[in-house]
């Protein structure tokens, strides 16, 4: 229980309606712990719950746009991994 | 401290209305947004001056105070002196994105400080602030597991640096970023580490490449040769008639696996086969000698 927060919680803080986040939930960004009747997310998710907040109050990108937004941040990472991958192995063939 | 072209930075005219200035600066800030940009200083700086631009410009008495004195913002404190004795209406315009907080010398000489508040990037933080930090290290230290001191932020940090750490990757300590007042959890850290490499070995993954010097005379007829591993010497069988170039592989003599204790890559060698050279009147004999054997 200690690393859950209560949704209502952030909702509060960060001044979005609950439905935020069960839209988030439903769009497979974000998983909603229910416990008894209350509903919690881990307190790792907070950093991309955050960005996903952020992107949508100051870029004013809807949740579909979020989607699309962390598909791309997820491929750009995996692509950044490689590039670091292969530029390591190209090192075998520099003097 | 030079003098920052505002309306440069938002790429609009000087004679830009508010929503001409609003909308540039909303389509640049969705470009340069750090978090669509991650890990992108540039696009981080570029950010950061989008922000102050819009700070000034989206702000009627900030906006009239640079068009006023703008490159003569020297003078800008005898307007300070004349705006005190104005009654201030206050400029009702929108904030903006926070902006990071950094604001140039220039901004802070002109305007004291952000007018909507700035501070951390975001609306809202319920957790700390992440920290990132990088971590140079040489490759023979990513060789063992060992602990390491950090200062970040005025703390000293003892993290451990477990064995096959490799170059680029990041690791993350969670809890160890900052703190937030209200009960939010804390920030993490997440450390950069950057490899260097100055011995003979060369380094993919768990696997290690090095090329291993061969006289002629082993080549040809076979022995025994001493060669370096990582963290020792190995004796090496020689079949006869190797050549140049052939590769032997000596299991789990290569690089720790991350994470996983007790197990190694492979290393690699090539033999690179010497030639003698400055031959002697008699050596040049016997291998004439042996040339014509070859060929009769």
């Amino acid at each position: 229980m200690e690393n859950l927060i209560p949704i209502p919680v952030l909702c509060d803080y960060y001044e979005v309606e609950l439905s935020f986040f069960t839209n988030l939930s439903d769009m497979g960004l974000l998983e909603i712990k229910t416990i008894e009747t209350s509903q919690y997310i881990d307190s790792d998710a907070v950093y991309e719950i955050e960005k996903m907040i952020r992107m949508h109050q100051e870029l004013e990108v809807n949740i579909e746009g979020i989607d699309v937004v962390f598909n791309l941040l997820q491929k750009i990472d995996a692509l950044q991994n490689e590039l670091t991958t292969l530029k390591n192995r190209l090192r075998l063939y520099e003097s | 401290m030079a003098f920052i072209d505002y309306y440069k930075i938002l790429e609009v005219d000087k004679k830009a209305t508010e929503a001409e200035i609003k909308k540039a600066y909303r389509k640049l800030a969705r470009k340069y947004h750090p978090d669509l940009n991650p890990n992108d200083k540039e696009a981080e700086k570029k950010f950061k001056e989008i922000n102050e631009a819009n700070e000034v410009l989206s702000h009627v008495e900030n906006r009239k105070k640079y068009d006023d004195y703008g490159e003569n913002w020297q003078h800008a404190e005898e307007f300070e002196k004349s705006k005190q004795q104005r009654q201030y209406h206050g400029n009702g315009q929108q904030g903006g994105f926070g902006g990071g907080g950094d604001f140039s010398d220039f901004f802070e000489s002109m305007f004291g400080g952000p007018t909507s508040g700035g501070g951390g990037r975001g609306s809202a933080q319920f957790k700390g602030q992440d920290f990132n930090a990088e971590l140079h290290l040489e490759l023979k230290e990513v060789y063992t597991t060992h602990k390491r001191t950090l200062t970040i932020n005025g703390k000293n940090i003892r993290i451990t640096i477990p064995a096959g750490v490799e170059n680029g990757q990041q690791i993350k300590i969670s809890g160890m970023g900052g703190e937030v007042s209200g009960g939010g959890p804390k920030g993490n850290l997440y450390i950069t580490f950057t490899v260097e490499n100055h011995t003979k070995f060369k380094r993919d993954k768990n696997n290690l490449y090095a090329t291993v010097n061969l006289d002629l005379y082993t080549a040809l007829l076979g022995g025994e040769i001493t060669s370096d591993t990582f963290d020792g010497k190995v004796k090496l069988t020689v079949k006869p008639g190797t050549q140049n170039g052939t590769k032997v592989k000596l299991k789990e003599k290569g690089f720790p696996i991350y994470k996983k204790e007790g197990e190694f890559g492979d290393l690699y060698l090539t033999y690179q086969i010497q030639i003698p050279i400055n031959l002697s009147e008699k050596e040049k004999e016997l291998f004439t000698e042996l040339a014509t054997l070859r060929t009769s």
